[in-house]
């Protein structure tokens, strides 16, 4: 089990292979071997669950092996309490994923499943990567595959090629900056580790301080990987890729996209913006507070942009939005404690509850996207002026997509809430002005779930005869087998988090003190 | 004994917890199962609350709050090197609330099968749903009194929350041809927001204070020494932690309890199914709000004569006498009662702001009571009059009959001789007529605002607020007496206005035991809390120790007696005046006429909907809009759209400007001259020998010439 990680990223591309031999009129079987495939990460991410020793915390299962020996770059793999939740995550919602799409793709079957799996492949590697070229290298690589999959499967209405092109070029650009800074790491201390530029860089440590103190090319190297990692957040204002993309990708893309896909640019602020950067970091959200600014924007902007949408799909998408901006005060919050020891389980809380928060929104954002997936293949419509009392009709689908629009917005007793409610203790006592102004959002989330979503779709009498005529006679049934099991999973999650987190807890703590202690 | 049933807490909120996953998940169907798994889930609830509180009792002076009690620890969050340690706990404030709500609870649970119609033709098609959703609130309830922490408080306060907002949008498929006139839907949403506002507020209150505490564990918290320290640091010049936290706590109990300016919600919640409105909006939910202040007295009164408890007392006494001028002008009959559970809020409130703690919980503890069986009666009255007019209309839809307003009622009394007379039994007891249940209670805090404007109050209390609160009370009470008199006389009265009113029947007897065992708790629940031998104060007030310091007994005052049962005899009398001595024949208020416009002003609510509609609701609306275009069509996605256009463009024009006159120029140049070039050599090449040899021949001779001249 030493090569657990390398296991885990690469048996998807292996099933990738495989899928290519088998001909494509054989769809059942390259369906039913592509969810067989997914579920071997399945069980080994939860076996890495159990297996890590939080109480020896720090970077396990490493792997050290030279990959390019002339510009010292190797494969250098580890998870850690940050990466292993989000590991579990992406095996979770692509099998998730891949359950749902064999039920619901019809069309080119076998390059649907290929890609998805590619795409698995390039988000293990980003959250086990530790070292910058691998990271970028899979950063990259799980781009291609979501580019033809919003492309090629998306809705001829929603303009697929426009998104796709947005979402590709949009991230790329921000890659491009990425790239620069990490050469300029390398040429300044010879080394693309993470782990050793995150820990030994510094006044009085082995590697110095960043860029040998030059503070204007730290400021810019900060910057350039703040904001590729902020586009992928995304961040406001860089996120309006995201409602296009996510509107026109498939549903299990959606899901993916918004589940995961988003987590990369959260996980690299917190894998490599903050620890290597952390005095820039302190400086943009204390000295000159552009971050914590940006993130509200995110919140209360995002929040009531949702109130305004009439598409059902557009609106989850604007949600994410609003919802990595708690995410982000929660990272701006960790950073403002920078270096103060009064404030260390202050920012520790504040870490733990933006770490949640990417966990949670993709499980309850994730589980969104497959509600608004099971109403769609039905409709074919998203307009929330269609719809209305849904709930007499479908009650089981009521049921469901209730648990997942509360958990959304942060109920107590429910995943989300553990999130906000660490983001805001944090920051309450690092930030306070920026928290309380952040508290309005939960608010507008309230009422954009409520209102919008909940009362229009589900709420007031069911007009049978508007039904016909939105739908062109579609039938209206409630959940399929196949979309209950798709949802169970993650409703169950949300329950079991709400009521007891301490599990999740319990590793992002591990990477909060490690973060903060050195 | 004793440990090991305290031990067993945690299992309270759990048995209705189960019973809301049983029948949703599986007996859904089922409607008499289903009926049968909610009742012995908060019957089981309730024996074992009621074994919990006899044996708290018997240990009172070890289980007195805030700094005392029976810790029932469940398990702990990491927080950085800390942990945040969440539990439940027994002490004999939790032992009072689990007297009064796993009761009521059952109560309204046992009322409900026959109000939702089981086993008639009419049964509710969500019948199961319902019974399943006051299960969850019931765990929600139950979870909150027994918290011994504000985060699994916030968890079971938002649970009901949830349920409240579930329950009153039960009926959510109901539209009024009336377009003005609220839809359950709309009422429940209308909830939810609304006392998120306050949520949100407790949040940052709660946060802050967690904050400067690094605890959220009531007996910790309310140590005399962290009181002390969040008295002694300030937030901002002149306002310490203490006051602040206070302030913002206290928002949330706005929310909740229904308090002036977010009371907006709770009259329009009356859409719901009125067990609902008994239970939640009532009885226990409402009451929350003044269980968090109650609970958390000490930081209420860690700062001495703090604005904080200005603030407490000045809402609590306000909103009492506000909305008792609203519920004068009422003529639904829920709407009367729901204003009139404000305003019995604000007592309770207004209570806790001059440092009543002991009456504020008696009183909570007295009104859930009463107030349920009024709902409960109110609901009895409604679901007759319902069957009266389907009886008279059989099938005919075509007119919009309201059987919640009491102008299409009168003379029950002799149709429904239970709800008649526990209905004015109830009403007895909300108006504080001794030796009802209200009087006491009631009595309690106006003798307490009364002796502390004598004597100078506790805890730094002026004695010019504590009159204030003692006249805003009393002024309320006359108003009390004044509208129930009038619901009394409107719907008990006389003769029946309508067909409906007069074929009302009696309601079934699962709906009317409710009733009678409720007014036996009105009648003589308050003789537990007399001046005399006031079990409530020995139970949570005599060891009770804030700062230090021991809660003081309330004292009885018999000139404060004798003004409020002299005020209440005067609001009967003037409402026996006006409708009782003449019953009305026709559905026309008198009142409307004497009062003119302040009676439409009275009747629109003081117009605080239209207030909040056209300066906040609509506001964030057009907001919302404005920014979607910002983001969408003005200017964030046109700059994105522009930056890639302006790349096609500058790819174009590289193409047309740059690469084809001047790269591709170049390139082709150099083939071009290369190619002339060769050209011009062909010529050369002429493939004759004689040629070549001549070539070689001047070459040579040129060469021979040059290294001659060299030499």
């Amino acid at each position: 089990m030493e090569q657990l990680l390398t296991f885990i990223t690469f048996v998807p591309l292996l099933g990738a292979l495989l899928i290519l031999l088998i001909p494509k009129e054989e769809e059942r079987t390259i369906k039913n071997l592509s969810v067989g495939i997914s579920f071997i990460p399945l069980l080994l991410s939860i076996y890495l669950w159990f297996a890590y020793d939080k109480a020896a915390s720090g970077f396990q299962f490493e792997v050290m092996a030279r990959w390019i020996p002339a510009i010292n770059v190797n494969y250098h793999v580890g998870a850690d309490g940050l990466s292993i939740p989000l590991i579990f995550l992406t095996a979770l919602l692509t099998t998730l994923s891949l359950i749902y799409s064999s039920f619901t793709i019809t069309r080119r079957v076998k390059e649907f499943f290929l890609l998805f799996l590619l795409l698995e492949m390039g988000m293990f590697g980003v959250f086990v990567s530790l070292d910058l070229v691998l990271f970028y290298v899979f950063w990259e690589i799980g781009l291609v595959p979501m580019y033809l999959l919003i492309g090629i499967w998306g809705q001829p209405k929603d303009r697929p090629q426009y998104s796709a092109i947005k979402f590709f070029l949009y991230t790329l650009a921000g890659s491009v900056c990425m790239l620069l800074a990490i050469l300029g790491l390398y040429f300044y201390h010879g080394t693309f580790d993470i782990v050793k530029l995150s820990q030994e860089l510094g006044p009085g440590k082995p590697l110095g301080p960043v860029f040998g103190g030059v503070s204007w090319l730290a400021i810019a190297a900060f910057w350039a990987f703040f904001v590729a990692f902020a586009i992928k957040v995304p961040l406001w204002p860089f996120h309006t890729w995201l409602p296009d993309a996510h509107t026109a990708a498939p549903t299990a893309g959606s899901v993916i996209l918004a589940g995961i896909l988003l987590k990369l640019g959260g996980f690299g602020m917190m894998r490599i913006a903050l620890p290597i950067f952390p005095e820039q970091f302190w400086m943009y959200t204390w000295r000159v507070p552009i971050i914590p600014v940006l993130a509200l924007l995110s919140i209360v902007y995002g929040a009531l942009v949702c109130m305004a949408q009439w598409d059902l799909k557009r609106l989850i998408a604007y949600s994410s939005v609003s919802h990595m901006g708690y995410f982000m005060l929660g990272v701006a919050a960790t950073a403002a404690a920078w270096g103060q020891a009064n404030l260390r389980d202050a920012a520790a809380m504040a870490s733990n509850g933006a770490a949640m928060q990417m966990f949670n929104h993709g499980i309850i954002t994730g589980g969104l996207f497959f509600l608004v997936g099971v109403i769609y293949e039905r409709a074919h419509t998203r307009d929330l002026q269609d719809f209305g009392g849904l709930s007499k009709v479908t009650p089981y689908y009521y049921g469901i997509f209730m648990v997942t629009a509360l958990a959304s917005l942060g109920l107590p007793g429910l995943a989300g809430f553990w999130a906000e409610f660490f983001v805001f203790r944090g920051a309450f006592e690092i930030i306070p002005w920026f928290a309380a102004i952040g508290v309005l959002g939960i608010v507008f989330t309230a009422a954009y779930i409520l209102w919008k979503i909940i009362q229009y779709v589900f709420l007031g009498d069911f007009d049978a005869h508007k039904w016909e005529k939105v739908t062109h006679g579609a039938k209206l049934t409630d959940m399929f087998a196949f979309e209950k099991v798709t949802m169970w999973p993650l409703v169950l999650f949300m329950i079991g988090f709400g009521i007891f987190p301490t599990p999740l807890v319990d590793f992002f703590n591990t990477f909060a003190q490690a973060l903060l202690g050195g | 004994m004793t440990e090991f049933f305290f031990n067993l807490t945690w299992l309270i909120p759990l048995f209705p917890l189960a019973s809301f996953a049983i029948i949703v998940l599986w007996t859904n169907r089922n409607r008499l199962l289903s009926t049968w798994i909610a009742w012995i889930g908060i019957g089981l609830a309730w024996i074992l609350g009621w074994a919990i509180l006899f044996l708290a009792w018997g240990h009172s002076s070890e289980l007195t709050p805030p700094t005392h009690g029976y810790p029932v620890p469940l398990y702990s969050i990491p927080t950085g090197t800390t942990e945040l340690q969440l539990g439940f706990q027994v002490d004999t404030l939790t032992g009072l609330m689990l007297f009064m709500v796993p009761f009521v609870c059952l109560m309204i649970f046992i009322y409900s099968k026959g109000y939702m119609n089981y086993g008639r033709e009419n049964v509710d098609p969500r019948y199961s749903r319902f019974f399943a959703y006051i299960s969850l609130f019931a765990c929600g309830m139950l979870g909150l009194v027994i918290s011994d922490n504000f985060v699994t408080l916030l968890i079971f306060w938002e649970v009901m929350g949830l349920c409240s907002y579930l329950l009153i949008g039960f009926w959510f498929d109901k539209s009024y041809s009336d377009p003005k006139r609220i839809t359950p839907k709309q009422a429940g949403l209308k909830a939810f927001l609304t006392t998120r506002i306050g949520d949100v507020i407790m949040l940052a209150g709660m946060l802050l204070l967690y904050s400067q505490v690094k605890t959220l564990t009531f007996r910790e918290i309310f140590s005399e020494e962290t009181l002390h320290h969040l008295a002694t640091t300030y937030a901002f010049p002149g306002m310490p932690w203490a006051t602040l936290c206070a302030i913002l706590i206290f928002g949330g109990a706005v929310g909740k309890s229904a308090q002036f300016p977010l009371h907006v919600w709770l009259p329009d919640a009356m859409e719901g199914p009125t067990p609902v409105s008994a239970l939640i909006h009532a009885a226990t939910m409402v009451s929350a709000g003044v269980y968090l202040v109650a609970r958390s007295f000490p930081l209420f009164v860690a700062v001495e004569g703090g604005v904080q408890l200005a603030v407490v007392a000045f809402i609590g006494a306000f909103t009492a006498l506000f909305s008792s001028t609203i519920a004068v002008a009422q003529n639904d009959i829920k709407r009367v009662l729901a204003y009139s559970t404000v305003s019995q809020l604000g007592y309770m409130i207004a209570a806790l702001g001059i440092g009543a703690y002991v009456a504020a919980v008696f009183h909570l503890i007295t009104h859930a009571f009463f107030k349920a069986l009024l709902f409960l009666g109110s609901g009895s009255v409604i679901h007759g009059v319902e069957h009266g007019h389907h009886e008279t209309h059989h099938g005919s839809h075509g007119h919009e009959f309201d059987a919640n307003d009491m102008m299409n009622m009168g003379g029950l009394l002799q149709r429904m001789p239970v709800t008649g007379w526990t209905f004015i039994i109830g009403a007895l007891a909300l108006t504080g007529i001794f030796p009802w249940a209200g009087f006491w209670s009631k009595d309690e805090i106006l003798a307490d605002a009364w002796n502390a404007f004598q004597h100078g109050g506790h805890f730094g209390v002026s004695s010019g607020w504590a009159f204030f609160v003692w006249l805003f009370l009393t002024l309320a009470a006359f108003l009390t007496a004044f509208y129930t008199g009038r619901q009394i006389f409107l719907t008990f009265a006389g003769t029946p206005r309508t067909e409906a009113a007069r074929h009302a029947p009696e309601s079934v007897p699962s709906m009317t035991w409710p009733l009678i065992i409720l007014a036996g708790f009105a009648t003589f629940l308050g003789l537990f809390g007399t001046p005399w031998a006031n079990q409530f104060y020995q139970l949570i007030g005599q060891k009770a120790e804030v700062l230090g310091e021991h809660l003081p007994h309330g004292e009885f005052n018999p000139l404060v007696a004798g003004i409020s049962t002299v005020v209440a005899l005067s609001g009967w009398f003037i409402a026996w005046l006006i409708y009782g001595r003449e019953p009305l024949t026709n559905p026309v208020d008198p009142l409307e006429k004497r009062l003119g416009r302040l009676y439409i002003w009275l009747k629109n609510k003081w117009y605080f909907d239209e207030l909040y509609m056209n300066y906040i609701v609509h506001p964030s609306v057009r907001l919302a809009q404005a920014c979607f275009a910002f983001d969408d069509k003005l200017v964030i996605d046109p700059l994105v759209d522009a930056f890639g256009r302006f790349g096609r463009w500058l790819s174009e024009w590289l193409k047309d400007a740059v690469d084809i006159p001047i790269v591709d120029g170049i390139v082709n140049g150099v083939g071009s001259v290369t190619a002339k070039f060769g050209e011009f050599m062909r010529a050369t090449q002429t493939g004759k020998v004689q040629n070549y040899l001549l070539v070689a021949a001047v070459t040579v001779l040129l060469l021979l010439v040059l290294f001659v001249v060299r030499a």
